[in-house]
């Protein structure tokens, strides 16, 4: 990635976005560390976690946007890969826990110990090392995303086909990783975590940095989206969710593109299950639910399908409305708002927040260029020509 | 009703009647065998099981039923012995004279498990001579599982005065039971024995057999080779009994899927509130249900008649409605349609659990769905029954709309291509809104079924969401045929899965299947042939 390309991708809503998530990850963890404890600007370790959450989920709002933004494709099972992301941090942090754990088997977790099981399962080996745990956060959804759009999208499986399947995927995994003898902990899932890489994980620190961490994947996230959808292959992309078959008409491997753009996104998805793990103190099957991963898409929604900056930015709003409307005397209601919020949005509001702004912008500033350009012409007494009906 | 004041009038007539015998304190064996009940003492308790069961009392059942149920109280000190009824009320186990209450010294009588068995002999011979076939019908069947010798006189005495077939054959088997596990039985009565346990040819006579223990050589070869032809049989009707319950899953799935089918195949409109359609039918099946409770309840039989064009009007309308005010602004963008009907389905549960409460809401089966028949070794329930007859009916319904009603020529027009049609004068958005309405209030009367083998919650749609569009997508879209030959593959081939796999596994076998299905043929098994580039 050459530092020109970087720059022409950014615009100035662009810059602003990663500014403002910059200065963000390093205000709030300051804040909360050096301030002292209850003062006026000092932000509580509990609001630093829960803003923590909603930046992994807009890093998740990134991943649904960059498929389905720039490449028409809808994904109901983008939960699935977050999860997964968030499970193989989950068994990294249940090895850590160590003799520390209820019945202090230095191998086996504890549900494994409860299950009566005598030795590790072979998918739990290497997740004792930060590295590999790393890695697999990256390969697991990677692959399956890889495997899952070679066989849909090789066979040209697109629409709301592709979103049905990709939702029964999601759902088959929800009822595999309910399973106990499955291995990754049954309906209880992965919880009561100690250490990351010999932190504490409910420390002031940690939380702060996890936060700051937060922050930087989605800047890291931000700009590589920026940069595959204002390259070359963008265009492709942009092209293949217009018009798929004149794309492929044109020579293009339109599955290939496709298959490119949906792995990438897994992998980010990934990313934020991640990190929302550590974060939250917990990983269960619910996490795969068909519902979240419509709701994840909403965001991207609201805040305006196809920016980026919207997607975030939709994460973070409707999640901070949940939180907002779940934990007050509205609570009953928040199912009728959401609800609402999918119907009014779609109807109302096809292009999201930032979209919808995006376009009163760029008008006005047509209007304000017409105007200048009008009287420019007055001052020079030349008429615009009238445009052919 | 003139039996319940007769029943009143002779329990009046003998109450009175035993008062005036009890009064001079007259003790004959079975005053005293009931007496013995108060000693606390497990060999007494036997002893007047024995003489109650054989003394052709009036309160013989009731008094070893109580006994069995832990009702009968006996006080140690005064030695008398009450029944107290299921509905409260107690009698004096000697007389049969109603009593005001049972002192509080009085205590259940205590069973161990060799009484447990012998009060359950004596209970079945008691009720092998009652008057109603059923309750003999049971006795026998509890002889045949208990098999103690003791009943084999009981038996016998029934099996001669026994004229109703499927009793007698009941009978015949109870006596093999107590006879091959008699030690004094001659080998011929084992050897028939064995010969009436392979005739039965189930689960529990293959117990029977296995656990028989030591018998003479050739009653042991027979009972072998009894044994391999029941699990050769089993083997063949627990196949048949998987293909049951797979046709009973299918189905419910077509059921769930049908209306799907329709909304889908036409306006290529995934409608993710189809699941609420279906809980709002079985909702409405609880309000017909309590109002005829409440005033009419001679008509509780009938509820599910009414409540089928009532959930269809219901789910009906508000799909219409549903189509007019949001699905026709979001034409041509059927992601954004999927999404939106997702918000209403979250707005349609919501409503529901606000009005109705999230818990679990009981509708009952009127009486000719409830129960079951056997069929061979096999039982098939009678709500499992008559909705697949149902399922079926509706289908053929269906199909004869959408063949011979000019809505269905139009329908089917519209499916196949729909600036076509808008070309030959008919009313697309019409055709929309209707076909909506009526994809919508077949949710609606499949929620009326469901109502009765599912619970009816807010979340009883999203149960069936996932699996009717797997249905849908398998089957292909556009045409009922593929819907019909999907459903029901499913349902098979999940309830053949089952055993193997378990049911979990099973189910996430056919999803994978599915995905891996869709490779081969993207737009499912009866896919509509076009020329358009993109669907």
């Amino acid at each position: 990635m050459t530092p020109h390309m970087l720059t022409r991708s950014l615009d100035r809503g662009a810059t602003i976005f990663l500014l403002v998530v910059a200065a963000l990850g390093v205000l709030i963890p300051l804040s909360n560390l050096l301030l002292p404890v209850g003062s006026f600007l000092q932000v509580p370790t509990y609001l630093v976690a829960l803003w923590g959450k909603y930046v992994c989920y807009a890093i998740l709002a990134l991943a649904i946007d960059l498929i389905w933004g720039y490449c028409g494709i809808l994904s109901l099972g983008h939960g699935a890969f977050f999860a997964l992301g968030g499970y193989a941090m989950g068994m990294y942090l249940m090895r850590q826990i160590g003799t520390r754990g209820v019945y202090g088997n230095p191998i086996l977790p504890d549900f494994m110990v409860f299950l009566n099981w005598q030795k590790l399962p072979w998918y739990w080996y290497g997740f004792d090392m930060f590295w590999f745990a790393a890695l697999m956060v990256l390969v697991v959804p990677g692959l399956l995303a890889f495997c899952f759009g070679w066989l849909a999208f090789r066979s040209r499986v697109t629409g709301v086909y592709l979103s049905i399947i990709t939702q029964a995927m999601t759902y088959a995994l929800l009822l595999a990783f309910f399973r106990n003898d499955f291995g990754f902990g049954g309906n209880n899932g992965l919880t009561d975590f100690k250490d990351i890489l010999g932190f504490n994980v409910q420390a002031e620190g940690t939380r702060a940095a996890l936060f700051a961490l937060s922050c930087l994947a989605l800047i890291i996230g931000f700009l590589i989206c920026r940069a595959i959808v204002s390259s070359k292959l963008g265009k492709v992309l942009i092209a293949v969710r217009d018009a798929e078959s004149r794309t492929r008409f044109l020579g293009y491997r339109v599955e290939s593109y496709k298959l490119f753009v949906f792995t990438v996104s897994a992998c980010m998805a990934g990313v934020a299950g991640a990190l929302y793990v550590p974060q939250v103190g917990i990983i269960n099957p619910s996490e795969f639910a068909p519902g979240n991963s419509i709701e994840a898409v909403i965001w991207v929604a609201v805040g305006g399908r196809g920016t980026l900056v919207g997607a975030a930015l939709g994460a973070v709003v409707v999640n901070y409305a949940k939180t907002f409307f779940t934990s007050g005397v509205l609570a009953p209601y928040w199912l009728f708002m959401l609800g609402a919020l999918f119907i009014l949005v779609t109807l109302l509001l096809p292009k999201g927040i930032v979209g919808t702004f995006n376009a009163w912008w760029a008008s006005s500033r047509e209007k304000s260029t017409a105007a200048s350009v009008a009287s420019a012409a007055a001052e020079d007494g030349v008429t615009e020509p009238k445009m052919a009906e | 009703m003139p039996a319940n004041l007769s029943a009143r009038l002779c329990s009046l007539l003998l109450s009175l009647l035993l008062i005036a015998f009890a009064l001079p304190a007259f003790a004959g064996p079975f005053e005293d065998a009931v007496a013995k009940f108060a000693n606390d003492d497990f060999s007494d308790t036997e002893e007047a099981v024995g003489v109650i069961a054989s003394s052709g009392n009036k309160l013989a059942f009731p008094i070893i039923s109580a006994l069995q149920d832990g009702r009968l109280m006996a006080d140690p000190d005064s030695k008398k012995v009450y029944v107290t009824g299921t509905d409260g009320k107690s009698i004096d186990a000697a007389t049969g004279e109603a009593v005001a209450s049972v002192p509080d010294s009085a205590s259940a009588v205590r069973l161990n498990n060799r009484l447990r068995r012998s009060v359950d002999a004596a209970l079945g011979s008691l009720t092998l001579q009652s008057p109603d076939v059923g309750t003999r019908l049971q006795a026998a069947q509890s002889v045949f599982k208990s098999h103690e010798e003791t009943a084999l006189e009981a038996v016998d005495a029934a099996l001669a005065k026994e004229s109703n077939r499927s009793v007698k054959t009941a009978l015949g088997e109870a006596r093999a039971g107590i006879l091959l596990f008699k030690s004094d039985a001659t080998e011929v009565e084992k050897l028939e024995a064995v010969a009436t346990l392979k005739a039965r040819g189930d689960q529990e006579a293959m117990a029977l057999l296995t656990g028989m223990g030591d018998q003479p050589a050739s009653v042991t070869k027979a009972a072998a080779s009894a044994i391999s032809s029941i699990q050769s049989s089993l083997a063949v009707w627990s196949t048949v009994q998987n293909a049951w319950y797979g046709l009973s899953l299918g189905s419910v799935l077509l059921l769930a899927a049908i209306g799907l089918a329709i909304t889908f195949g036409v306006m290529g409109v995934i409608n993710m509130a189809h699941g609420e359609m279906v809980m709002l039918g079985a909702y409405t099946t609880f309000v017909v249900q309590e109002v005829i409770r409440t005033r009419y309840p001679g008509l509780f039989d009938y509820s599910l008649l009414i409540a089928v064009p009532l959930a269809f009007l219901v789910a009906g309308a508000i799909g219409v409605l549903i189509e007019r005010s949001i699905i026709r602004f979001l034409y041509g963008r059927p992601l954004e349609t999927l999404l939106a009907t997702w918000g209403l389905s979250l707005v349609l549960q919501q409503a529901v659990r606000t009005m109705f409460g999230p818990t679990n809401r009981e509708v009952g089966n009127p009486s000719w769905m409830s129960g079951a028949f056997e069929l061979g070794q096999i039982t098939i329930t009678y709500n499992r029954l008559w909705i697949l007859c149902f399922t079926l009916a509706v289908f053929a319904i269906l199909l004869a709309m959408l063949r011979y009603t000019a809505l269905g020529l139009e329908m089917r027009a519209v499916t196949q291509n729909r600036r076509m049609a808008a070309s030959m004068g008919i009313a697309t958005s019409r055709v929309d809104a209707l076909t909506f309405g009526l994809g919508s209030g077949i949710a609606g009367i499949a929620g009326v079924a469901l109502s009765q083998i599912d619970n009816v919650s807010p979340n009883l749609g999203q149960s069936y969401i996932i699996d009717s569009f797997m249905v849908v997508v398998f089957g292909g879209v556009g045409n009922l045929w593929g819907t019909l030959v999907g459903a029901f593959t499913l349902g098979i081939a999940n309830k053949f899965l089952e055993p193997v796999a378990g049911a979990v596994l099973g189910k996430i076998a056919i999803l994978v299947l599915i995905i891996l299905f869709i490779q081969k043929r993207p737009r499912g098994l009866f896919a509509l042939k076009g020329r358009a580039v993109e669907a």
